[in-house]
């Protein structure tokens, strides 16, 4: 007997599989209902039959016939058919028995370009904030009685910008950006630094840009004259009002900075006007007041932006956010989220630079490997010129992937990269926000579960929730001002 | 698509890829056909690939007696293999967990479509 022979007939009797729900997250705005669709990152809008095909296998699966049977009093039947078929060319729907999708593992190219350095210019800081993941409780490195030197060298901050011209490779535009303990310390760094890497890069047909966190109490006309004329992008380490400010960040005799910063932080905001410069917050148990301190910091001292990060720290630190707290912090990001919608709609700038982040890369359907580009397109300095997973690994040991000298030791990277690709956090399997979380901040897991390679577990909720305010408003800018949206187009 | 709307730039590419897919799956070379189905012979001679043609592996004629059809070594391990010539072609074990997968299959000729998939 013959093998089978094909007809090529398309099959229009054979058995009906049983359509059933597959992965993503549904979301409303505006009255409209949408699809965010995982792992894709696609968002897609519905119409009526879609809506009804959704809600009647949410009740369970289903055969076509019975799906077309049950909606046919409502629809057209070829309306019917062309929308189940669509939300199965997306995988909305699809065969109740399919395999779940595997989480694809699939490796960044060897040829990674480096897209960001950051350049630890000092460990050695002024300040003494109790949360500092540097010098707190929670540090990695002894930063106090480490072996690294407590000043970058001239000559390694050359040799970093050789790395960082090498490590771009073809990428016309690389970034750099100093850091710290307080960056302003090694004041005569960065100019030098600056010079030579403005000089090498035209020399190899590049541009670098530049930027760096201070927390501005050292700041002074040179200086704000040498930030300005040098187009350096200024983010402003800063945590609200007096009150606040003074209860966290310090000096080491324990005196508070807000008045020290104030005018000083008012004559660059004056002063630089060539890059917008930004507020980065980070919020304590001792500090909530997420609307108080977003207003003191844009309306009252004039930041451009606002960033706010919650402290990353042990849960038993007194400093560390309750889980009562997370949740009144999570009603005050979408109060601010919604006013920032509101401005958006008007085509407006508002400050809350949390919500804008991540509605560029909803806007962008970013699907993520990985938390965060560290280790790959971004790579932190130690001031003795090793290379760290990112700034905040600077100078530790197990966390380091090789030295602007030698370059970066690929099998050490590789096995970084296989270790924390989204494919082994399993936990994240089933998580629907897994294409904007990917698991999270490294330095976070490493806190909190003695391993970077560790999913965030501990602030999965908060996300899930806070993805979907954002999903809301991108959904509601898609139906009231698509327009506003094209400038994440790039 | 007519019914969903893509909104983001991630469902513009999938909007792209399933119209993309559709039009490859719309050409008539995509479905699946044997090996001797036209259009291969359509515009040419027939070209006896089978086992006979070099006397190994398999029958030199077929079941029937014939030579026309005779089964190529790529075609061994489909499903009407293990059928009529017990070739150990892999097929779900349809004595205990897929007792039902060749109910709808009264011919393997005509009816090899309503042969699903079966997952563990």
């Amino acid at each position: 007997m013959n093998p089978p022979v094909a007809t090529g007939a398309p099959d229009t009797t054979g058995a009906q599989p049983l359509l059933a729900l597959r992965e993503f997250h549904p979301f409303e705005a505006h009255g409209a209902r949408f699809l965010y669709m995982v792992p894709s990152a696609g968002i897609f809008r519905m119409d009526d039959a879609g809506c009804a095909i959704l809600d009647l296998l949410a009740e369970g699966p289903a055969e076509l016939d019975a799906v077309v049977e049950a909606l046919s009093a409502r629809f057209e039947v070829d309306r019917i058919l062309g929308t189940v078929h669509e939300l199965t060319e997306i995988r909305a729907i699809g065969d109740v028995d399919a395999p779940k999708e595997q989480v694809p593992n699939d490796l960044p190219p060897a040829d990674f370009p480096l897209n960001t350095m950051v350049l630890n210019v000092t460990n050695k800081c002024n300040l003494a904030c109790t949360y500092c993941y540097e010098y707190g409780e929670d540090k990695i490195v002894d930063t106090a009685y480490g072996k690294q030197p407590k000043f970058m060298s001239d000559e390694t901050a050359e040799e970093s910008v050789e790395f960082l011209l090498q490590e771009s490779k073809d990428q016309p535009v690389a970034h750099l950006t100093f850091f710290g303990g307080e960056t302003l310390l090694n004041f005569p760094v960065l100019q030098k630094t600056v010079a030579y890497a403005r000089r090498r890069a035209a020399e190899e047909g590049k541009r670098i840009e530049f930027s760096l966190t201070t927390n501005a109490t050292l700041l002074k006309p040179e200086i704000i004259e040498w930030l300005a004329d040098n187009q350096i992008g200024v983010t402003i380490s800063i945590d609200g009002p007096k009150p606040v400010q003074d209860g966290l960040r310090v000096f080491h005799n324990g005196k508070g900075t807000y008045d020290v910063v104030l005018p000083k932080i008012k004559d660059l905001l004056a002063r630089h006007r060539s890059r917008p410069i930004g507020a980065r917050v980070t919020l304590t148990q001792k500090n909530m007041n997420v609307l108080e301190i977003f207003r003191h910091l844009t309306e009252e001292i004039g930041f451009w932006e606002v960033g706010l990060a919650p402290v990353t720290t042990q849960e038993h630190r007194d400093y560390a956010i309750t889980p009562e707290s997370k949740d009144a912090m999570l009603l005050q990001f979408e109060e601010l989220a919604n006013e920032w919608l509101e401005c958006a709609l008007r085509d407006e700038h508002h400050g809350f630079s949390n919500v804008r982040d991540t509605i560029e890369e909803i806007h962008k359907g970013v699907s993520k490997a990985y938390g965060c580009g560290a280790g790959l397109g971004l790579m932190g300095v130690a001031t003795d010129g090793e290379v760290a997973l990112c700034h905040r690994f600077a100078g530790s040991e197990e966390h380091t992937i090789g030295n602007v000298v030698d370059g970066v030791d690929r099998e050490k990277q590789g096995r970084f990269l296989v270790d924390h690709h989204i494919a082994s956090k399993t936990d994240c399997h089933t998580c629907w926000a897994r294409p904007i979380c990917s698991g999270g901040c490294y330095h976070e897991a490493h806190v909190n579960y003695g391993t970077s390679s560790h999913a965030n577990l501990h602030y999965c909720t908060w996300v899930r929730s806070w993805t979907h305010t954002c999903l809301e408003i991108y959904g509601a800018l898609a139906e009231k001002n698509p327009k506003f949206l094209e400038r994440f187009d790039a | 698509m007519k019914h969903l709307k893509p909104i983001n730039q991630k469902a513009a590419r999938i909007e792209a890829y399933v119209e993309h897919q559709a039009a490859r799956a719309a050409e008539r070379d995509m479905d699946v056909i044997g090996l001797r189905t036209p259009p291969h012979e359509e515009n040419g001679p027939h070209f006896p690939l089978g086992c006979s043609l070099v006397f190994a592996p398999g029958w030199e004629v077929d079941s029937q007696g014939g030579t026309a059809g005779l089964c190529q070594p790529v075609e061994r391990d489909i499903f009407d293999c293990h059928l009529s010539c017990f070739w150990p072609a892999h097929v779900p074990d349809q004595l205990n967990h897929a007792q039902d997968w060749t109910g709808k299959c009264a011919s393997a000729q005509k009816d090899w479509r309503k042969l699903d998939l079966i997952f563990p």
